[in-house]
């Protein structure tokens, strides 16, 4: 059994392979980075534009590097929400006219369970019941999975992702886009003690929630009073503001676990590959005795893998083909 | 044109639950200020004010626009992101804005030639840490002929 993975959602046209087995035979993603990068962010229209001049080739490279032809396919998965609408229309509408001349299923797959899934690329290590944790640019989600595709939301942000806190914070502090790798860079020459932030903590509503905007305008006011003080130390801030937003990742995660009872950790998301947040994570994770699954930094961002395992874990004998798949900008 | 001072967050809040009631479908409002402003912050209350019931409004930069469902639609952008007005004109922002329900546009500045001619204004800059200067800028035939007057003498308590 083969099952082709399309992700479309943002700025990576991606696409992969995966066997009956599970097992990862080709995963080609292109970014548009260096096309939004002179922009500071995502330029939507753009992010179209790309997609649909990037997409037949992308999936050419994946079916080609996985050995196979596309008749070969048993069914197609699809990212087909949330995301930007004219970006994941590209990847829906390729999709379908794809599984429609082939004649076989097509799965919908939500973009956040996508990267949950993306801790099943080549390990099918037994991980569920499991908290999972979806942090990205556009999303920081705390969900209690109960088994394949089970999943209830348990808590989100109540304002800014954090990633979108690492790109806001990058761009005030000058540093460029995206902001993620560069504060990563730049703290680790800092002292994170330097400059203490506080982490949110809701006392009324869901005490799970997150929230990254009264750091980010904290640290806008820091960078600013301290600008022409000498001895500044970009680094220290870096550090300060980072290590905030690891505290109140790891802090609500292990609570929604230990709330829940459960005893395995799953990390996703783009800014799971920070790796200040995995070593807090593995650390945490070795004090209370848990497992921590966290995927290799290349199936942390956008992927076609995720989706494409996500799609084998969906898939059912005896599923059609069905034309109503439409994209979707909400969760 | 109006300024008042914010102290708080939740006076932030506050005032946009004030400015709400003077609110009609088909209005624009277009919030401007840098980063921690209170640009989220101001759109939080108004969308609450005006029966939004979802228990997160959050931030639009990833995807541009939120739409809730409150007394009227409410349509909250964000064109953080954004760079260029073709672009918003490619992706049809206007319909929105001479649409039945509300429009809240963060950013707005970054595609001053686009935007309506009546619209509501509102500046946000920052005085100290907690504080927040908001300023109410009147655009247009409708805003002026609304009563801000009298509106404005009991906004900032």
């Amino acid at each position: 059994m083969y099952i082709l993975g399309i992700e479309t959602s943002c700025d990576e046209t991606a696409a992969a392979v995966v066997n009956g087995k599970k097992e990862l035979l080709s995963n080609v993603v292109f970014s548009q980075l260096k096309i939004h990068k002179p922009y500071g962010g995502v330029v939507p229209e753009f992010a179209s534009r790309n997609h649909l001049k990037k997409i037949n080739t992308v999936i050419g490279q994946a079916i080609r590097e996985a050995g196979i032809k596309l008749s070969d396919l048993n069914a197609i998965s699809v990212t087909y929400k949330p995301g930007l609408v004219g970006s994941l229309l590209i990847g829906i509408s390729t999709a379908k006219a794809l599984a429609y001349a082939l004649n076989i299923p097509l799965i919908g797959i939500n973009h956040i369970y996508g990267h949950i899934y993306a801790n099943y690329v080549n390990d099918n290590r037994k991980k569920f019941p499991g908290i999972a944790l979806v942090v990205s640019g556009g999303h920081t989600s705390l969900f209690l999975c109960r088994g394949h595709n089970k999943f209830s939301l348990l808590s989100q942000t109540r304002d800014d992702a954090a990633g979108e806190a690492f790109d806001k914070v990058s761009k005030s502090m000058n540093l460029g886009y995206p902001g993620g790798p560069l504060i990563e860079k730049m703290a680790k020459a800092g002292d994170p003690g330097a400059f203490k932030f506080p982490s949110a903590r809701f006392k009324k509503g869901n005490k799970l929630d997150f929230s990254f905007s009264g750091l980010k305008t904290a640290v806008w006011c820091t960078y600013n009073k301290n600008i022409n003080v000498k001895n500044f130390n970009l680094h220290d801030l870096a550090a300060g503001f980072q290590k905030s937003v690891v505290d109140t990742l790891v802090r609500n995660t292990f609570e929604s676990a230990n709330r829940y009872k459960i005893k395995s950790i799953l990390l996703s998301g783009g800014v799971a590959s920070n790796s200040s947040l995995r070593e807090a994570m593995q650390e945490k994770a070795k004090k209370e005795g848990l497992d921590l699954f966290c995927p290799p930094k290349e199936f942390c961002t956008d992927n076609g893998a995720m989706v494409a395992v996500a799609g084998a874990y969906k898939f059912k004998k005896g599923m059609k083909f069905e034309f109503g798949l439409e994209p979707d900008a909400a969760f | 044109m109006f300024t008042i001072n914010s102290e708080s967050s939740k006076k932030t809040e506050k005032i946009a639950e004030k400015i709400s009631l003077l609110l009609s479908p088909g209005d624009v409002i277009c919030l401007i200020g840098e980063l921690g402003a209170g640009k989220t912050c101001f759109s939080k209350g108004l969308i609450r004010a005006l029966g939004v019931k979802n228990k997160y409004v959050v931030s639009p930069t990833f995807t541009i626009i939120n739409e809730y469902q409150g007394k009227y639609p409410i349509y909250h952008f964000d064109l953080y992101r954004l760079k260029n007005e073709n672009e918003l004109e490619a992706l049809g922002f206007e319909e929105y804005f001479y649409g039945k329900g509300i429009t809240l546009i963060e950013w707005a500045d970054k595609m001053k030639k686009l935007l309506p001619k009546d619209r509501l204004e509102i500046y946000f800059s920052y005085v100290n840490e907690n504080t927040r200067r908001i300023i109410l800028k009147p655009k247009g035939k409708l805003w002026v002929s609304r009563d801000m007057e009298s509106f404005s003498e009991n906004i900032g308590s």
